[in-house]
């Protein structure tokens, strides 16, 4: 009959194997499939990852280093004959990269430079890469370059890296706070919600541009800079990620609490207590976890938000400081070039595509993500 | 010595759970207290089971979720093995709930939906038995499985995936993962279809004597606990009006209102079913919010008289069945 009789731990054991085939489907894999039958928002994710992946990777392009003044070519427009050009400087004929020259083009700090991080040496391979792979091609200035014969193409993608990351991180910070507050505030209920909430109606009440400007005149002080700096926050960008973070939490705080104070009348909340989950189990595994649909679909709106402010504050000249770019500088400068002797449509209408597109997507996105994880469509 | 047998496992003495309450408009406010458990008085021992029936709203849950702690209760006395655990706060609370635990009236909402039946399962596991390592808890989440009737090969799925049955034994190996000695079951088979309702209490019932457990079995009606319970107690707005061993209530059911539930239990007899009195109830069905003078019963009670309104009856022993048959009526010996 059976093989040498088993133990019960032995049997379980050998089952265990089996379960780990059985994948159930979650409700995030459920909300996937709904979401790939959306066009829209499948569209809006794949442009979203080219551009992201084309951001992250911009140095291995065969694009012109953004920095690279060029007075001979101020306001020329776009062109596009001969399409690529071979005249890169800061790699010779035989490959040699030459790091001043790489420095000044692109802002990628030299490996011997004390304040090169990880972050340029990524750079630094990238470069290499590209060298390896396109020479000294590179292409020609297909958006026409600004009032400096900069190459308005390049500085796009390297505006893009800032803007895609300022959006990125202001929006987690956000998040973070946000969810955490909220949820909390919703579990706790009772006093200390009405306090913490009052908390957040008070911050709302102040008038943010001006707390941001005031903190962004204060940290430009060459004093407190130089103290910042001691701390290895080098640019004003690192700073103003946390600043706007810390603004967009309000209304996430405000939204994840509505909902885990209905959420919290679930029964498997009160089964949680019953099997000894504390709160910060409770908050942090029961509740959050279900909030997640929401907290995905806010943060597909508040980074838009988030780069539109960022855009409006480079308006102001508050933003992103020279020689970084990121697409609210450009279309800064876009406008502002604007005169009556000669309009230079490109420098406006490129930077505002590229921010406008992206926007769209990440709505279109937000609005997918909706519906594809919209617990009313289907029981749980 | 005394056997352990013979102290009572659970005690509840006089056990209140007033929700405040404010209406009407904003400038004439009108506070309130709802009476959702007004009370309730009742032991248990090892291995036991008490019923506890009554219609919708008389405060089942909330006796059940103030004894486990889950809400504070307003007044009164809960003792668990001996200790008394009444409105210790979560932390003092955690030790006591390996020994108590409770399987909930709806098998869809009681679940995490974003989480898989090996994680819920487990979840207890991980909180008292910090010890154990990913696949310790893994196989014994399987244990537990096989021993609800579960394809312990499930482990990965997710909630939804399952059918209400399916999930109330997920609900009860959850249950089972701490050790407890008693559950508290609340409707555990009346989101159920009848036929699988058999099959849960039959589960149960199996575990019962399997573990030793003890149980206060919650349901809105008569004949489902009959066969499981040792003693069935009758709640009415918040009060057990009537507590005994199951068959005596049964064959002698003494509170007006006990006589009423058992009359519209249909008899497996076609004769005596042909025959059978139904006590139809009349009268407002009684709100929890309001202050009863005298019996809470009286305004549907079918033997109602005058003394009746004027002060509430007490719980009281039948002579003759040395106080383990007690009703809350005047007039419970006629
Ligand atoms: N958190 C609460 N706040 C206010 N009132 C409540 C609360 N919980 C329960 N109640 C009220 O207490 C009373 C008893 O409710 P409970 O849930 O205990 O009834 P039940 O006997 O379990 O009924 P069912 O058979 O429908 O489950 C009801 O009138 C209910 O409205
Ligand atoms: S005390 Fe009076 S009103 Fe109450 S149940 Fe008994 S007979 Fe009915
Ligand atoms: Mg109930």
């Amino acid at each position: 009959m059976t093989d040498a009789p088993v133990t019960a731990a032995e049997k379980y054991a050998r089952l265990l194997a089996e379960a780990q085939q059985v994948r159930g489907t979650s409700l995030g894999r459920d909300a996937w499939r709904r979401l790939k039958r959306n066009r829209a928002a499948m569209i809006a994710l794949g442009y979203l990852f080219l551009i992201g992946i084309g951001a992250l990777f911009t140095p291995l392009w065969p694009l012109q280093a953004p920095r690279m003044v060029r007075s001979d070519r101020a306001f020329a427009a776009p062109q596009f004959q001969p399409a690529f050009t071979q005249t890169t400087t800061w790699i010779d004929d035989s490959g040699a990269i030459d790091d001043d020259a790489v420095s000044a083009a692109f802002g990628i700090r030299a490996a011997d430079d004390p304040k090169s991080g990880w972050f340029d040496a990524f750079n630094r391979q990238l470069l290499r890469l590209r060298g390896a792979i396109f020479g000294r091609w590179e292409a020609a200035s297909w958006c026409g370059c600004d009032m400096l014969g900069r190459d308005l193409l390049a500085r796009l993608f390297w505006g893009a890296r800032i803007s895609l990351v300022v959006g990125l991180v202001a929006g987690l910070v956000s998040l973070v706070i946000g969810v955490s507050y909220g949820a909390t505030s919703g579990y706790l209920g009772g006093t200390v919600d009405s306090l913490m909430m009052r908390f957040v109606d008070v911050l709302y009440s102040i008038p943010f541009i001006f707390v941001v400007i005031l903190l962004i005149t204060v940290l430009d002080d060459p004093e407190v800079k130089a103290g910042l700096s001691s701390w290895g926050i080098e640019n004003r960008i690192t700073i103003f990620f946390f600043v706007v973070g810390a603004i967009y939490w309000l209304t996430m705080a405000r939204v994840v609490r509505g909902q885990v104070l209905s959420l919290k009348q679930e029964q498997f909340v009160e089964a949680a207590r019953t099997i000894g989950c504390n709160r910060r189990r409770i908050i942090f595994l029961h509740l959050v976890p279900n909030l997640l649909s929401i907290i995905i679909v806010y943060l597909t709106l508040t980074i838009p938000r988030v780069m539109l402010f960022e855009a409006f504050l480079s308006f102001l000249g508050l933003g992103v400081e020279a020689p970084d770019v990121s697409w609210g500088v450009l279309a800064n400068e876009g406008t502002q070039s604007i005169t009556a002797v000669h309009i230079d449509w490109w420098l406006v209408v490129y930077p505002g595509l590229a921010l406008g597109s992206t926007l769209f997507a990440l709505n279109f996105l937000g609005d997918g993500l909706r519906d594809a994880l919209d617990p009313r469509l289907k029981n749980r | 010595m005394i056997k352990a047998s013979d102290a009572p496992l659970l005690e509840v003495r006089d056990l209140k759970v007033h929700f405040p309450f404010r209406r009407g408009s904003l400038f004439r406010p009108e506070h309130g207290f709802i009476r959702a458990v007004d009370g309730v008085s009742f032991s248990l021992r090892e291995g036991e089971t008490l019923g506890l029936v009554g219609e919708s709203g008389c405060g089942k849950s909330t006796t059940a979720r103030a004894v486990l702690n889950l809400i504070p209760p307003t007044f009164g006395e809960v003792c668990l093995e001996g200790e008394p655990i009444a409105g210790l706060s979560d932390t003092a609370m955690l030790p006591h709930r390996q020994t108590m635990q409770m399987i909930f009236q709806d098998p869809f909402a009681s679940l995490n939906p974003r989480m898989t039946v090996g994680r819920i399962v487990g979840e207890p596991l991980k909180i008292f038995r910090p010890g154990m390592d990913r696949e310790g808890r893994a196989v014994e989440v399987m244990r537990l499985l096989d021993m609800v009737g579960l394809n312990p090969r499930f482990l990965n799925r997710y909630p939804h995936e399952f059918s209400g049955g399916q999930r109330q034994r997920i609900g009860i190996a959850r249950a089972l993962a701490v050790g407890p000695k008693l559950i508290f079951c609340d409707e555990p088979v009346s989101a159920l279809d009848v036929s699988i309702q058999a099959q849960i209490v039959n589960l149960l019932e199996d575990l019962q004597t399997q573990l030793k457990l003890a149980y206060v079995f919650i349901a809105h009606d008569l004949s489902l606990v009959r066969h499981i319970s040792d003693m069935v107690g009758v709640m009415y707005l918040g009060r057990i009006v009537e507590i005994a061993p199951a068959d005596e209530l049964y064959r002698n059911p003494r509170h007006p209102y006990t006589k009423a539930l058992l009359s519209a239990v249909p008899v497996a007899d076609p004769q005596i079913e042909r025959t059978r009195q139904r006590i139809v109830l009349t009268g407002d069905v009684p709100s929890p919010d309001r202050v009863y003078p005298g019996c809470p019963f009286a305004d549907r009670c079918p033997q109602v008289r005058d003394e009746c309104r004027k002060s509430p009856p007490k719980l009281e022993g039948i002579a003759g069945t040395a106080d383990v048959h007690q009703a809350a009526c005047f007039f419970a010996r006629d």
